[in-house]
């Protein structure tokens, strides 16, 4: 076999650096923790209960998002009206929406104070609760539902024009087409994107932090965490650690064998053109499906808005410390991540095509909550644990975003050197050279989403941060979720919404600034 | 002197061989089928595909261990001749140094360079603002100023049209009488062949024929090429 020739050794190097610090960081710790951890006393029930609760919720959580998202994504692949472009770029929102915002903007709406129960109480019923499992279970369908509809979508739209003009042709009717073209597609696409979403809410910690709790509606993290936090029982917290790497690390492994949907696909924005689907009833059905879903992830946030505006002017100082800790901690885990994304781009185009996916694994199996313990149990012995929250929050959440900075490079790397690869190895650009004149600028599109990525996830994060932080230190995310936990819910939508407009700001600023003057 | 001393290249089923030598100074044009192997052949010299068997000489010296760039190479591919988020000076300067740190000196020599393909004043553009035509000679200016023995040219010039193309053709000869340069152009044009070469390697089933002058081949073509010219 012909083969190429290049090498880039100092990237090579560079690379595995990277490589080293996320392995440091995921297998070190849970390492740190597998040690630590105190056998002796086993599981209790209540540990069990949380097993058990973390299972039953990311199934049913999973399961409702899928189930509600096959008839929104039908409803959308075959329907065109003014506002789907954006309605389906909304859908893509929820990825970067700090989650401890969206539970606030669902208790507005589904709390005992919301909008939902004082409907019920005007009507005579009673009002409903949000906190508790079903709590956990409505605030994983919104931020879950959109990212299932976006994945079935994708599924919709690649079954082939043509298919859909034969059925025409032949009179299909509705369910003609369902049977013939939409359940076969279905059926590759539904178990990835239930997997997924599972795997998301397996390792989701912020939604049972906040609508969670208790004896019937703790997580394993939760667990982890309460450890961790009220009895300082490290042997306790990193037992648990264990337990839950065990769960997602088993679930990871499955989803590996089946290649995961990704939906960093373009092109949701045009619909498929149905012939069958024409009569008034089907159009009607679809645009309550729309509508309703529409309701369901707009309504939130615009409570937060309404809630919040007002709330501007009473917020304490302590908020806008926190704010400004938050942008910082956001700004410095977004040029780590950019510092751990580049070498290893650089080194998975030279044939290690396969560290994408084991790093992704990885990261899922080892949660912000696990890397946390571990770091804790690490530092301790050296140093107050309290006083580097900050920096270990930019760090965890640096390695958090890396698959998704990956899925974002690595194609686009791989582009520019089998485009311009050639001509930059027969004029000896290596090295610097390389990176400065060639790739850093033609990856500036993808460098800037990954960067306002990285850093509206980190500004948005509510994990680590909650273990390690002193009562009066810590990000906004925190600060808010503290101020909710004080009930003083007026403060909240305040922070919440200064939060809401920090993160979507960042990721703007950056994703804009890839696209400004980028030449073709 | 270029030498493909027993050179063998395969993928799968595929393979290309060729025991030949193309004196310098010369001007040859490699024709034949697509997929015959003609740009193989040229990466194979450029450095970018090793050869599985065989060697390729420069003047007695084998090139083996030599990274493309340390090759006494230029090479024009088809396309992406030109980053184009660099203007026009960039890309001529990435031929003097890779890094881009020119003195005054190499910045004249650019200067200069860009004059003599007929773009004196086009250096602050970037590719996107020229036409093809002119691309072609920024990607020309460069090897120009490259200076390095041997000039490769994989059908640089397959997207602009015929006047074009015998225009651009007639620069590169001129360019390379200018520097010494030896010439070897990959086309599917018979005509271009005729238009810049004194020789002619045909690539034919699996095998690069040694160079034959043009003028010869074409008044007593072999049958396999009269099979490729239809005629």
């Amino acid at each position: 076999m012909a083969r190429g020739v290049g090498q880039l050794s100092p990237a090579r190097v560079a690379g595995a650096g990277a490589l080293a610090v996320v392995l440091a960081l995921t297998l070190g710790t849970l390492g740190a923790v597998a040690l630590r951890a105190e056998f002796g006393a086993g599981l209790g029930p209540a540990d069990w209960a949380a097993v058990r609760f973390t299972l039953l919720q990311a199934v049913l959580s999973a399961t409702l998002s899928v189930a509600l998202a096959v008839p929104v994504a039908r409803a959308l692949a075959r329907r065109r009206f003014p506002g789907r472009g954006l309605l389906i770029t909304l859908l893509g929102a929820p990825f970067i929406l700090p989650v401890i915002v969206a539970v606030l903007g669902l208790i507005a709406v589904f709390g005992r104070s919301g909008i939902v129960s004082q409907m019920l109480i005007w009507a005579g019923s009673e009002p409903v609760s949000i906190y508790g499992f079903q709590g956990v279970v409505l605030a994983h369908v919104f931020f879950n539902l959109p990212l299932a509809t976006r994945l079935i979508l994708q599924g919709w739209l690649a079954i082939p024009a043509e298919r859909f003009r034969l059925a025409a042709s032949l009179d299909f009717g509705t369910a003609d087409v369902a049977r013939t073209l939409e359940r076969p597609m279905l059926r590759q696409v539904v178990p990835g994107a239930f997997l997924v979403i599972f795997l998301l809410c397996l390792t989701s910690f912020a939604v049972a932090l906040a609508l969670g709790g208790g004896p019937r509606a703790t997580t394993v993290e939760l667990a982890i965490y309460q450890a961790f936090r009220f009895d300082f029982n490290l042997g306790k917290a990193a037992l648990l650690a264990l337990v839950q790497v065990a769960i997602a690390g088993a679930a990871a492994l499955v989803a590996l064998r089946l290649s995961l949907p990704t939906e960093m696909g373009a092109g949701l924005d045009r619909a498929v053109t149905r012939w069958d689907a024409a009569r008034p009833l089907l159009v009607a059905q679809d645009a309550a499906l729309i509508g309703v879903a529409t309701l369901f992830l707009v309504l939130p946030l615009v409570m937060i808005a309404v809630d919040g505006v007002p709330a501007l002017l009473g917020l304490p100082p302590s908020i806008f410390a926190a704010t400004l800790r938050s942008l910082a901690v956001a700004l410095i885990s977004a040029a780590l991540t950019l510092a751990l994304a580049l070498p290893l781009s650089a080194w998975i185009v030279r044939g290690r095509a396969r560290l994408v996916e084991m790093i992704g694994t990885l990261t899922i199996a080892a949660s912000p909550l696990v890397i946390g313990t571990g770091l804790f149990i690490l530092l301790f012995p050296v140093a107050d644990p309290t006083a580097l929250a900050l920096p270990v929050t930019a760090l965890v959440n640096a390695v958090m975003a890396l698959p998704f900075a990956l899925r974002a490079l690595v194609p686009a790397l791989t582009a520019i050197e089998a485009d311009y690869g050639p001509l930059a190895d027969s004029l000896g650009m290596t090295g610097a050279a390389r990176l400065t004149r060639l790739w850093l600028p033609r990856l500036r599109r993808p460098l800037g989403f990954a960067t306002g990525l990285a850093a509206a996830l980190s500004m948005g994060d509510l994990g680590v941060i909650a273990m390690f932080a002193s009562p009066e230190g810590g990000t906004l995310p925190l600060a808010l979720y503290r101020l909710m936990a004080a009930y003083k819910m007026d403060a909240a939508a305040g922070a919440a919404l200064i939060l809401l407009a920090s993160s979507l700001l960042i990721f703007w600023v950056f994703d804009r600034g890839g696209r400004v003057n980028a030449d073709a | 002197m270029l030498t493909l001393d027993h050179l063998e290249m395969r993928w799968g089923d595929w393979r290309l061989t060729a025991n030949l030598s193309v004196p310098t100074g010369a001007r040859v044009a490699l024709i034949g089928p697509s997929g015959a192997g003609k740009s193989t052949l040229l990466a194979a010299i450029a450095g970018f595909q090793m050869p599985d068997a065989g060697r390729v000489l420069w003047d007695g010296e084998d090139l083996a261990r030599k990274a493309p760039a340390e090759r006494p190479v230029s090479i024009l591919f088809q396309d992406n001749n030109l980053f184009p988020h660099l203007t026009a000076s960039q890309n001529v300067g990435l031929g003097l140094r890779p890094d881009l740190k020119l003195n005054a000196e190499q910045r004249a020599q650019v200067k200069a360079a860009l004059a003599r393909v007929g773009l004196a004043d086009l250096g602050a553009r970037k590719p996107g603002q020229l036409s093809g035509g002119q691309a072609a000679r920024v990607a020309l200016a460069r090897a120009l100023l490259r200076q390095r023995p041997l000039m490769l040219l994989d059908e640089p010039f397959g997207a602009l049209g015929p006047a074009l193309r015998a225009e651009m053709l007639d620069l590169v000869v001129e360019i390379a009488g200018e520097t010494g340069a030896t010439l070897l152009i990959v086309s599917h044009d018979p005509d271009d062949a005729k238009r810049i070469a004194g020789q002619v390697i045909f690539v034919e089933g699996g095998k690069a024929q040694p160079p034959v002058g043009t003028a010869e081949i074409f008044a007593h073509p072999p049958p396999a090429l009269t099979a490729y010219l239809g005629t």
